[in-house]
């Protein structure tokens, strides 16, 4: 997928000199027009935009972003209008890269050739299954990467020798380095140094591939880790619409500041 | 899809963990790859080791107290005037349920493997009880996690749990009820598994805690089937054997040495939660036809809406208030080798009534349920028919709903 929109975002990136920015956020959080809203302010700054379709029984997630989750299903999120978001949003940003992000159960019953395609006629980039790892998300991988979409491989600090070989070798663009063990939002109780050194690593058996470091970057540290191709916000910027709604402030125009500040720490 | 003869039915996966190539898996995150995957080697090799088996048959024999009794209820079978009705009491096991089995296996395994700390979900509060008490005896730090729901409405077993020096984590997120401890017990482990053993509480979860619970139950019916051939000479021509069913644990170990038989001859009966009558609300996937979805790392029945999301569930026994079940259960429901039907909140205190006014039996609102269909087929079925149930806890636990609802306990 050489000339796919996700590798773009990487070199232009790598061209000004900085890590890409990326985000995640949740459609529907805290409405479906405002997670468009909300998702179209950030892209101005962040270079790929992640994109949750909320699960209510999600293992893998921490408070901020299951809070997240709860109000944007509570709030009647979709299926569909997950989509719609990503088409309305494509209608104005055509080359800011879109990831999927979401628990299988989700692709399960809406039928995996069915969400692929719809994906595709979307113009979704890329798809992060969080509870389906290698080597069960195979088949999976294969269909998407036929249809140009990028299937995210992620990668832990638990991950063996063994299985690091074989996911980077099933990997397309991007790899995702989950940089401790944590659910997403934790504090980072990893020194840089040490993430850094696991992201050598990955990067040695194949530097062609984009790897992205996720879990536990906030403003604090995000510019310790900016030697990575790619660092992932979700939890803070989640946590900053929390807040916003709490206090009756404009959630649109504060996660935008969060997201400008984390840029502005990897310029 | 067909069950096979002689093999444990916990064996019957496919290398990916599935049984009859759907129910399963091991859907998680990547971080629990490696954790499982040890913990997989380290049972594989445990199960076979003659000192480990050893260990475990002195706890099961010395600290649970197997076996437990096997009984008849003569005035209730005098009561309804049709089959015998006999039941299997797992409640007297040390702790008083079956969750005492898988939980000190846990245990075991988890000294094994050279971790000090071991954590638990629960919803009624057994498995909690049982993994603290598992972990005051090997010396192992404890943290159990469950809903606020059920943390108000199964006080007795919380403050077991806090008495054995085990922490309880409260669950406030969803229905603050199991399926939420379960989710929130799974995150605590993906954050510290490098120290932390983690016991899912039932045969439900990813592949290899299926097979850990399951191979742990599996001793009720070890010991049932011995019993049932001493009392008779030999296995009853008619046997039916009810049980309870929320993630399926104690069903799959009082079933799991008879699944051979012909049907015919011994007959499966798992009983679901119905909720309250009348309610759209429960929890029963398998007799109330849900879809296949995937809970917790596993694919089964699952009570959820159209979209993927998991559905509420509602009943009377925190212990069955569970959206998913073991994919064992579901692999047994669609082989058509055991039969899956529901008793309604209300059918479960009416059994619990009759089987306390009539014997010197206190089951707690989980087998009630079991009880419920017992009490609703042996009317109608021949005298030399045997149904055993198992009374797989106790209703200590549950002397505040029973107060409330029954005005007495």
């Amino acid at each position: 997928m050489h000339n796919s929109l996700i590798i773009k975002a990487f070199r232009r990136a790598q061209d000004e000199g900085r890590p890409a920015l990326l985000t995640y956020t949740v459609a529907g959080d805290y409405t479906k027009k405002k997670s468009l809203e909300i998702l179209k302010s950030i892209s101005n700054y962040s270079d790929i935009c992640e994109l949750g379709f909320p699960h209510n029984t999600p293992i893998a997630d921490g408070g901020q972003i299951q809070t997240s989750s709860y109000r944007a299903i509570k709030n009647g999120i979709k299926m569909k209008d997950v989509f719609s978001i990503v088409k309305n949003f494509k209608k104005i940003k055509k080359n800011k890269p879109i990831i999927l992000m979401g628990y299988f159960n989700m692709i399960y019953q809406y039928g995996e050739d069915k969400f692929i395609k719809i994906c595709k006629t979307s113009k979704v980039d890329g798809l992060i299954v969080v509870d389906l790892p290698y080597p069960e998300n195979k088949k999976f991988a294969y269909k998407c990467k036929k249809n140009k979409i990028n299937f995210i491989q992620l990668i832990s600090p638990t991950t063996s020798k063994i299985r690091l070989n074989k996911i980077i070798k099933e990997s397309h663009d991007m790899i995702y380095y989950i940089s401790m063990l944590s659910t997403t939002g934790g504090k980072l109780k990893v020194s840089p140094k040490k993430i850094l050194r696991e992201y050598t690593k990955i990067k040695s058996h194949n530097k062609h591939k984009k790897v992205v470091i996720g879990f536990g970057i906030t403003e604090k540290s995000i510019n310790s880790l900016k030697k990575a191709d790619g660092l992932v916000v979700g939890s803070a910027i989640c946590n900053e619409i929390t807040r916003s709604i709490k206090k009756g402030q404009n959630a649109v125009t504060n996660a935008t500041n969060v997201v400008k500040k984390l840029k502005n720490k990897i310029i | 899809m067909k069950i096979r003869k002689k093999i444990p039915l916990i064996d019957q996966h496919d290398k990916y963990g599935f049984w009859g190539s759907k129910f399963g898996g091991s859907f998680i995150p990547e971080t629990l790859k490696k954790p499982i995957e040890d913990l997989t080697t380290e049972f594989k090799k445990l199960r076979k080791n003659k000192k480990f088996l050893e260990k475990k048959d002195f706890y099961f024999k010395n600290y649970i107290g197997s076996p437990t009794s096997f009984i008849k209820l003569e005035n209730l079978t005098n009561y309804l005037g049709g089959a015998q009705i006999w039941a299997k009491m797992v409640s007297e096991a040390n702790g008083g349920a079956h969750k005492i089995y898988n939980a000190t296996v846990h245990a075991l395994i988890c000294k094994a493997m050279g971790k000090k700390y071991i954590v638990g979900d629960t919803g009624a509060g057994y498995a909690g009880k049982m993994l603290s008490m598992a972990a005051k005896k090997f010396g192992l730090k404890c943290k159990i996690f469950m809903g606020a729901k059920d943390i108000k409405r199964q006080r007795p077993n919380c403050e077991a749990i806090r008495k054995n020096g085990a922490e309880i984590v409260p669950v406030y997120s969803g229905s603050q009820t199991l399926v939420d401890a379960v989710s929130e017990c799974m995150r605590y482990w993906v954050s510290n598994c490098d120290n932390t053993h983690m016991c899912v509480g039932s045969t439900v979860g990813p592949n290899i805690f299926v097979k850990i619970c399951g191979w742990s139950t599996s001793q009720i019916s070890k010991e049932l089937k011995f019993q049932i051939k001493k009392e008779f000479k030999k296995i009853p021509r008619k046997i039916k054997l009810i049980n309870c069913v929320g993630g399926g644990s104690s069903a799959y170990g009082f079933w799991s040495n008879f699944i051979d038989y012909d049907k015919n001859r011994v007959e499966l009966i798992g009983v679901e939660a119905g909720g309250p009558k009348g309610s759209k609300l429960h929890a029963a996937p398998l007799s109330k036809d849900a879809k296949i979805g995937i809970l917790h790392g596993a694919a089964s029945y699952v009570c959820q809406n159209v979209e993927g999301q998991i559905a509420e569930t509602e009943s009377i026994s925190a212990g069955l208030d569970y959206p998913g079940v073991s994919p064992i259960h579901c692999f047994l429901k669609d082989t058509k080798r055991a039969r899956y039907t529901y008793a309604t909140d209300e059918e479960a205190l009416n059994a619990y009534k009759l089987v306390t006014k009539l014997e010197k039996l206190n089951p707690s609102l989980e087998p009630s349920h079991a009880f419920a269909e017992a009490i609703k087929i042996a009317p109608k079925l021949e005298k030399n028919t045997i149904i055993i149930v198992n009374s797989c806890g106790d209703a200590k636990k549950d002397q505040d709903i029973l107060r409330k609802r029954l005005g007495k306990y």
